[in-house]
């Protein structure tokens, strides 16, 4: 037990820093590394909690495609690195204050400061246990049978996704000549092929 | 000492509001904005995960993923504009952002 909080603290602690890191760091690249180092120590979290697919998933979604992805922008965009930091201490302190409320509301609605929100306490003593069998095989049970259309809309909302992203960085650019098989296949003969008449020592002009 | 859900769900609150200062500090880098939605989509899968463990029940496991699936499919849609802005105008400062005002 008392591995086990200690190990929450040190990942809570480590999501969180870089949590703030990905805010205030200079360097776009080192933000997208804290984020994925963020993503990491969340999965570890979810690994406590005992939800082993949500962190595998967390891992393989998050680290392997959308920081990724975040990477590449950010290096494909070469952008001024000191030039965007200028109004970061201009808006610090309505940030701040903003954050602070925002923050204190959050956990006041938590009951984190003795409000005696009598459910979650309620909940805690009820336990971790999410059944007998193992986490992957409780989700698959669930998901395919009670949540079966939600699944097919996030199936469709990949794809819209997808698709959309093509079609938005697709571009023609001119003066790029590209080979279009069906007019090469349909060209007819006349077009191709002319028959010169060729003059004695004359050649062809 | 034991970890109990107000833990889990502080960390959360935590993460949630690094997000909103984010957006709030970062008035140059619209790619620094996309990735504190990230944090904060992170923060409602922490939320999620935690109440679903505590509770017992799977489907809040489940509605995670689904927050997974629209976090990744905002993530791809976010960047494709975001390089199709680059190309148009060279730049990605938010102040610059500012071609539909009426």
């Amino acid at each position: 037990m008392l591995l086990q909080a200690i190990a929450f603290y040190v990942f809570a602690f480590v999501t969180m820093a870089s949590g703030a890191m990905v805010v205030v760091s200079r360097n776009p690249i080192y933000s997208v590394l804290f984020l994925i180092l963020a993503f990491f120590n969340a999965a570890a979290l979810f690994l406590l909690l005992g939800a082993e697919f949500i962190a595998m998933i967390l891992i393989i979604v998050y680290v392997g495609a959308v920081a990724v992805l975040f990477l590449f922008v950010v290096m494909m965009l070469d952008i001024k690195v000191t030039a965007l930091r200028e109004g970061f201490l201009k808006y610090f302190p309505i940030g701040a204050l903003i954050g602070l409320v925002l923050l204190g509301e959050i956990l006041f609605a938590l009951g984190v400061f003795g409000g005696g929100s009598a459910t979650i306490t309620s909940l805690d003593k009820a336990g971790v246990s999410v059944g007998t069998m193992d986490n992957t095989r409780a989700i698959g049970q669930v998901l395919y049978t009670q949540y079966f259309y939600l699944f097919q809309a996030a199936g469709a909302v990949l794809l819209v996704a997808m698709i959309g992203a093509i079609v938005l960085t697709l571009r023609r650019r001119p003066g790029v000549r590209r080979q279009r098989i069906s007019e090469q296949l349909f060209r007819p003969k006349d077009q191709a092929v002319t028959v010169v008449k060729v003059p004695t020592r004359g050649g062809v002009s | 000492m034991t970890i109990g859900l107000g833990h889990y769900l502080f960390v959360a609150a935590a993460l949630f509001t690094f997000g909103v200062l984010g957006i709030f500090l970062n008035r140059k880098n619209v790619i620094i904005i996309l990735m504190c939605v990230e944090l904060m989509l992170l923060a409602v899968n922490i939320n999620l995960v935690a109440f679903s463990a505590f509770q017992g029940n799977v489907v809040g496991q489940v509605f995670a993923m689904l927050v997974l699936t629209v976090a990744a499919a905002e993530a791809a849609i976010g960047l494709a504009i975001l390089v199709v802005y680059f190309r148009i105008r060279g730049t990605v400062e938010v102040e610059d952002i500012n071609a539909m005002k009426g």
